[in-house]
């Protein structure tokens, strides 16, 4: 039975839950757990690009995976301490979105395209291939499941946005283009021997926390970083083939015609 | 006549170091603001009207038109900061024309962002990037820094008192935030849901504030048409879908690829250009611009790819992505893949996507295990009808798209898999819990 209070009878008065009220002064750095002194300054930098703090929330999620490699709870307080919510508010923002991991990664991620065009193309059976070869005990590894050697975190994708050159893999977000069974094969193996193979296009790989740093906006070298191939075969086939048959967009005039006038 | 191909947005992609600001100033880049910045703010809004530019989101909606709606003036919602907010969160299956063109040339969005701010009388700009896009955010990051430094953003822009600062904003993996308002509410540290329309976002978009929400290519356009003017934008495309337009052409061709040509091109002329069908083997079916646009078969090869010829045979123009599948593809296997993709990522707002989506996908995942019914087609064309239109938002109309036009032109495809005749070629590999719900 229920009471007018909406409470049901057996379980009597609830206790008020804990950390519903956010209670830390604003001005004291937040360090706590595993967040040092440099991770509350990068916090505190993220929340003032943004007219309103709270616009600094999923930047600061990734600034916790790059620390976790993933957002335990303790992360969750953390963003919440910055920015001043209560620890739901964050957890349903956390929850909402597949980037953000609810628990420990590997190393690397590795994401599999197996949207229609990748999974026609080949995508379904390297999903297939690579569970199969980073299970254990014959039991193929599951999505979002890491590897038993910490190596790897295996997932399935949905469209990467790189279909002109199906099927796709990326690893730490880093694309490696027009895989197959075998190239994948050899890719995990050499991240499992701790190489670091060089994405098709993308920055040389490093690993999933330091990519989750740059997802939350800090860069530490950007200036080696944005270097890197990205204009594949592909990328270039139209402007390429017009570069080879003459053709071109017609020619702007000399000189930016005069701007109308508001009607 | 234009030729086929007319590159403007792509001309820069193949220079060496194409994406810093040296080679974008050297191929003529950032001249267009400086005009800009010395014009009357309606003026620019107007050129963008005359020129015909229309989103490149997917819905085409008149971009002059849409700056027009934001409010100004002294009063009322005119009084309140101004936002722009650039929708870079590409992820429709198919579409990849987004990321290239910010790895590639960030600062045409950059200088585009300028141009539209000023324009709109905003003072801060976000680009909200899908996560997934690591490099592009990167290169559009150092793309920012070079344009600070050289003071083309920040306090008082080249010496006419205007500030300008823009972030970039990486996403966390969820395709509900390409749509405007999701985004937006993903933007202010919310669960990316779409919003209740109206108000749209023209008045009470960021942080309740007047905004434009617009998609990469089109601001990228934005110096293109300052430099150019509006005669040289409509010298291309269509009366009513002018300029050129980034076809990204994806799966069984010979050479798939990014193609920048006129709207108004048709699949024929491209598959053209990209040496036809992969191994010869026949054209199945195809999308127009991305998976939430109904299918077309080899029976439209030559329907102008603009908005209003794509409308006219039954889909739309979307994205332009145009992912091309053979005979070996099996559709029902298609269609349960996007269905499966629309159903992860609906966000569970409102109620005939969340359970809609559910039970399509329940339905078509029995059919390929070969234990539907010839009911179950009926059943999914009902849940269809009680989807589109009755959603939150366009997700939900998206994804009945492939089932009803994969109904619509393979019927007889669903039949057969009900009445257990063998297989088609793909569904037996591909019912594995490969793409199960995560």
């Amino acid at each position: 039975m229920t009471l007018p209070e909406g409470m049901p009878e057996a379980l009597g008065p609830l206790d008020k839950p804990e950390e519903v009220v956010w209670a830390g002064p604003a001005d004291q750095p937040i360090v706590g757990g595993v967040f040092d002194e440099v991770t509350s300054t990068r916090a505190k930098e993220i929340i003032a690009r943004y007219p309103q703090s709270r616009s600094a929330l999923l930047p600061l999620l990734h600034l916790v995976q790059s620390v976790e490699g993933h957002v335990s709870q303790d992360g969750i307080r953390f963003c919440a301490d910055a920015l001043e919510l209560t620890t739901a508010e964050v957890s349903a923002v956390v929850t909402f979105y597949t980037m953000y991991k609810r628990t420990p990664c590997g190393e690397h991620l590795v994401s599999v395209c197996t949207n229609t065009l990748c999974a026609a193309l080949g995508g379904d059976a390297i999903y297939r291939r690579l569970q199969e070869k980073l299970g254990t005990d014959g039991e193929p590894l599951g999505h979002e499941e890491t590897s038993a050697d910490g190596a790897i975190t295996l997932e399935h994708a949905e469209c990467l946005a790189a279909c002109d050159l199906a099927p796709v893999i990326q690893v730490n977000y880093e694309f490696y283009d027009n895989q197959d069974v075998d190239k994948a094969e050899v890719l995990v193996d050499a991240l499992r021997r701790g190489e670091k193979p060089h994405p098709t296009r993308g920055a040389a790989l490093t690993d999933f926390r330091t990519v989750e740093l740059e997802l939350a906006g800090i860069f530490p070298d950007l200036a080696a970083s944005v270097e890197g191939p990205s204009e594949a075969p592909e990328t270039l086939l139209g402007v390429t083939m017009a570069g080879d048959r003459g053709w071109a967009a017609p020619a702007m005039p000399d000189t930016p015609p005069a701007l109308p006038e508001k009607k | 006549m234009t030729d086929p191909i007319t590159p403007v947005l792509t001309r820069r992609w193949a220079e060496p170091r194409s994406w810093s600001i040296d080679t974008y100033e050297r191929t003529g880049g950032y001249q267009a603001f400086r005009d800009a910045l010395r014009a009357d703010p309606d003026e620019l809004i107007q050129l963008v009207k005359d020129s015909g530019l229309r989103g490149r989101g997917g819905a085409g909606f008149p971009t002059g038109m849409k700056w027009g709606f934001i409010p100004q003036g002294p009063t009322g919602a005119g009084a309140k900061p101004k936002y722009l907010v650039i929708n870079a969160d590409e992820g429709e299956p198919g579409t990849c024309k987004d990321i290239p063109t910010m790895m590639a040339d960030p600062h045409s969005l950059i200088e585009g962002c300028i141009i539209t701010c000023y324009a709109i009388r905003a003072h801060f700009c976000a680009i909200y990037v899908r996560g997934e896009a690591l490099h592009p955010i990167r290169r559009l990051a150092n793309a920012v820094r070079e344009a600070y430094a050289k003071g083309y953003l920040g306090r008082d822009i080249l010496g006419t008192g205007y500030d300008i600062d823009i972030v970039v904003h990486a996403g966390a993996g969820a395709y509900i935030c390409g749509e405007e308002t999701a985004l937006l509410d993903s933007l202010e540290g919310r669960r990316g849901q779409p919003r209740l329309k109206p108000p749209f976002p023209a008045t009470a978009g960021l942080y309740a504030s007047p905004t434009v929400v617009n998609n990469v290519e089109t601001i990228a356009s934005v110096p293109f048409i300052v430099t150019g003017g509006s005669d040289w934008f409509r010298s291309m495309g269509t009366e009513k879908s002018p300029g050129p337009k980034i076809y990204s052409v994806s799966g069984h061709v010979e050479r798939p690829g990014q193609i920048e040509a006129p709207l108004g091109t048709t699949l024929r002329q491209l598959l053209e250009l990209c040496g036809g069908m992969k191994d010869g083997i026949p054209l199945k079916f195809w999308t127009p611009g991305g998976s939430s646009t109904p299918l077309f078969t080899a029976e439209h090869l030559d329907v102008p790819l603009d908005f209003e010829g794509a409308a006219a045979a039954g889909s739309m123009l979307g994205t332009t992505a145009v992912q091309v599948f053979n005979e070996t593809v099996s559709v029902p296997w298609a269609v349960m893949k996007w269905t499966e993709f629309y159903k992860h990522e609906s966000c569970g707002k409102c109620t005939p996507c969340r359970e809609g989506t559910y039970w399509l996908l329940q339905i078509l995942e029995r059919m390929l295990h070969h234990e539907g019914t010839e009911e179950d087609i009926e059943t999914m064309l009902d849940i269809c009808d009680n989807i589109l239109g009755r959603s939150f938002c366009a997700l939900g109309d998206g994804a009945t798209s492939p089932i009803t036009s994969g109904i619509q032109y393979f019927r007889q495809e669903f039949l057969d898999l009900c009445a257990e005749q063998p297989a088609a070629k793909m569904s037996d590999r591909d019912t594995a819990p490969a793409g199960a719900m995560a």
